[in-house]
């Protein structure tokens, strides 16, 4: 008995977890959606307490621990804060690589916003660049109906 | 103010890209029964048990009841804590609190992962929100790599810089038989010599700028168990300890976009916090060793600043002139780091037992040869998230 182990091929047990979700967007955030869906516009909400402006929306300022009520519509334009060229692939991303993701400030926002970069040679993407968003032709009330940020 | 709380045992598992003769919960057991031995205990003695991993990584919800039998938690009370890439270190914060309380003599502390069974990316990105940022996420990597690359921007860092930091955690795993890299053929070369074949190397892919494979964490198979024990309790326990000076957590923003990218706050916050709680002035003096959760290179030049070790943009010259390096002024991750093994559930609570060990002075090959009175172990989570513990060789006044 002392040297059953060696005997031993280790079984690997293969399985799939595959649940689908229905995840509430909220009011706050589907009046974000709606605005880019149905009029290509890009709005975030000021907090009006330390009056940053939250770009996608929050309802509540974590900062300040109040609501933001105050809508503010915020440019389609922005600049390349940073960014990186993914050269790996995998099923979640949204793009074959190389893709290019960074952080855009967009004119009038408080804080960045993240996403891909487009319409570009990924080697000349710069920071500091000026970008404006591009929407998707089939929009649908998500995140991806800007396809990316290319350059102005 | 609660009880003072020490630590009088570690244990861990050897760390593997895979261990396919075991389950979680055997892997588990491992962790567990070496931490027993160390603090020279039995699971008879231990009052309370807190466990934790991430899991989606084994698709398993319940650790607390699922791992009962390996964790020693039959018919005890247990928690379990699950906050990402801290997970490790907030099952010890979890831990610690317990026994501060007064209502528990000694707790287990259990952090552990089973990386191999699944994807790792994928898992990772459940911790991104669902319909805000993961749609459009470039990828687990990405957004370290978009920090790294603002970073380089700001003070002009190099790739070099980078790679440094890369080889000094590489070159420590060797001291360390746990250890998951043991990267052999850098045994023995000059440390320019390496830097220059990283950051040169085709083989050495780059996986999203600055980012090539040597600048990552690998996904580990590993258990880390820490056993915490009141003052009075302590002493009798063992004749080594490590005292919790301090500890401290910190949250920020949700979404990626409105967190502070040239300053790790959370991190900065929670090393401030600790050092004021200690008494602490001068960190790079006063701190003897860290064992920080750096999951990438970048993260140990940026964060170093970030923490108060030196001024903005001074990282890189802390890591060339050999201050964190084993025999430096500041020894920084002599275990090699989660560069070298990250089991991730468990990463950051080997932070803790490693440092832990250092003032004990139990690390074997890897002990460092000055005195070590205050080591600091970090957690890092996510998009930026930080839990910190700050160990002293004495007890907390």
């Amino acid at each position: 008995m002392g040297d059953w182990k060696s005997e031993v091929k280790n079984i690997v047990y293969e399985g799939q977890i595959k649940v689908p979700y229905k995840w509430n967007v909220g009011e706050t955030g589907s009046r974000f959606f709606i605005g880019l869906r149905d009029k290509q516009e890009i709005w975030g909400v000021q907090c009006p307490q330390c009056k940053k402006v939250y770009v996608p929306p929050l309802k509540t300022c974590g900062t300040c621990f109040v609501n933001t009520d105050q809508w503010v519509k915020v440019a389609n334009t922005g600049t390349v804060e940073s960014f990186t060229v993914v050269n790996y692939s995998h099923g979640m991303q949204p793009a074959k690589p190389p893709l290019v993701y960074g952080l855009i400030k967009l004119d009038g926002a408080g804080g960045s916003f993240v996403h891909l970069i487009g319409g570009i040679d990924p080697a000349k993407v710069a920071m500091g660049m000026k970008v404006k968003a591009v929407f998707a032709d089939k929009r649908e009330g998500t995140i991806l109906d800007i396809k990316h940020f290319a350059p102005v | 103010m609660g009880k003072k709380v020490a630590i009088v045992g570690f244990g861990q598992t050897y760390q593997r890209s895979s261990r396919r003769d075991v389950n979680g919960v055997e892997l588990i057991n491992e962790a567990v029964t070496a931490a027993l031995a160390d603090a020279d205990i039995t699971i008879k003695d231990i009052d309370a048990v807190v466990i934790g991993n991430m899991d989606h990584f084994e698709g398993i919800n319940y650790v607390d009841m699922w791992s009962v039998e390996g964790a020693g938690a039959v018919m005890k009370p247990i928690i379990k804590v699950t906050t990402g890439g801290t997970t490790g270190m907030t099952v010890a914060m979890s831990a610690y609190y317990h026994v501060a309380s007064g209502m528990f003599d000694r707790v287990l502390a259990i952090g552990w992962e089973k990386n191999s069974e699944s994807d790792t990316t994928g898992a990772i990105i459940t911790a991104f929100h669902p319909v805000w940022e993961r749609p459009n996420l470039g990828g687990a990597i990405a957004g370290l790599a978009v920090e790294a690359s603002k970073y380089m921007d700001n003070y002009g860092v190099t790739e070099r810089d980078g790679a440094r930091v890369a080889v000094r955690e590489r070159l420590h795993a060797l001291n360390n038989p746990y250890a998951h890299l043991h990267q052999e053929w850098m045994k023995g070369m000059e440390v320019d010599k390496l830097v220059e074949l990283l950051v040169t190397s085709e083989q050495n892919q780059m996986l999203a700028y600055p980012l090539r494979m040597s600048d990552m964490c690998p996904r580990t198979d590993g258990a880390a168990a820490v056993v915490f024990a009141s003052e009075g309790v302590a002493e009798k326990t063992a004749s080594k300890l490590a005292w919790v000076a301090a500890t401290a957590n910190r949250h920020d923003f949700v979404f990626l976009g409105d967190i502070d990218w040239d300053f790790n706050q959370t991190m900065g916050d929670a090393a401030k916090k600790v050092f004021a709680k200690a008494g602490i002035k001068d960190p790079l003096k006063e701190i003897d060793l860290c064992e920080l959760y750096l999951p990438y290179s970048y993260g140990g030049l940026k964060w170093m600043e970030n923490m108060g070790f030196c001024g903005p943009g001074e990282g890189p010259r802390l890591l060339w002139d050999k201050i964190t390096d084993m025999d430096g002024e500041l020894p920084v991750n002599p275990s090699g780091g989660v560069m070298s093994s990250n089991p991730i559930g468990a990463t950051a609570l080997l932070r803790v037992g490693e440092a832990a060990w250092q003032i004990m002075r139990k690390s074997g090959p890897r002990q460092v040869q000055k005195n070590v009175n205050y080591a600091l172990a970090t957690g890092f989570g996510g998009c930026s998230w930080a839990d910190v513990m700050l160990l002293s060789s004495k007890k907390p006044a």
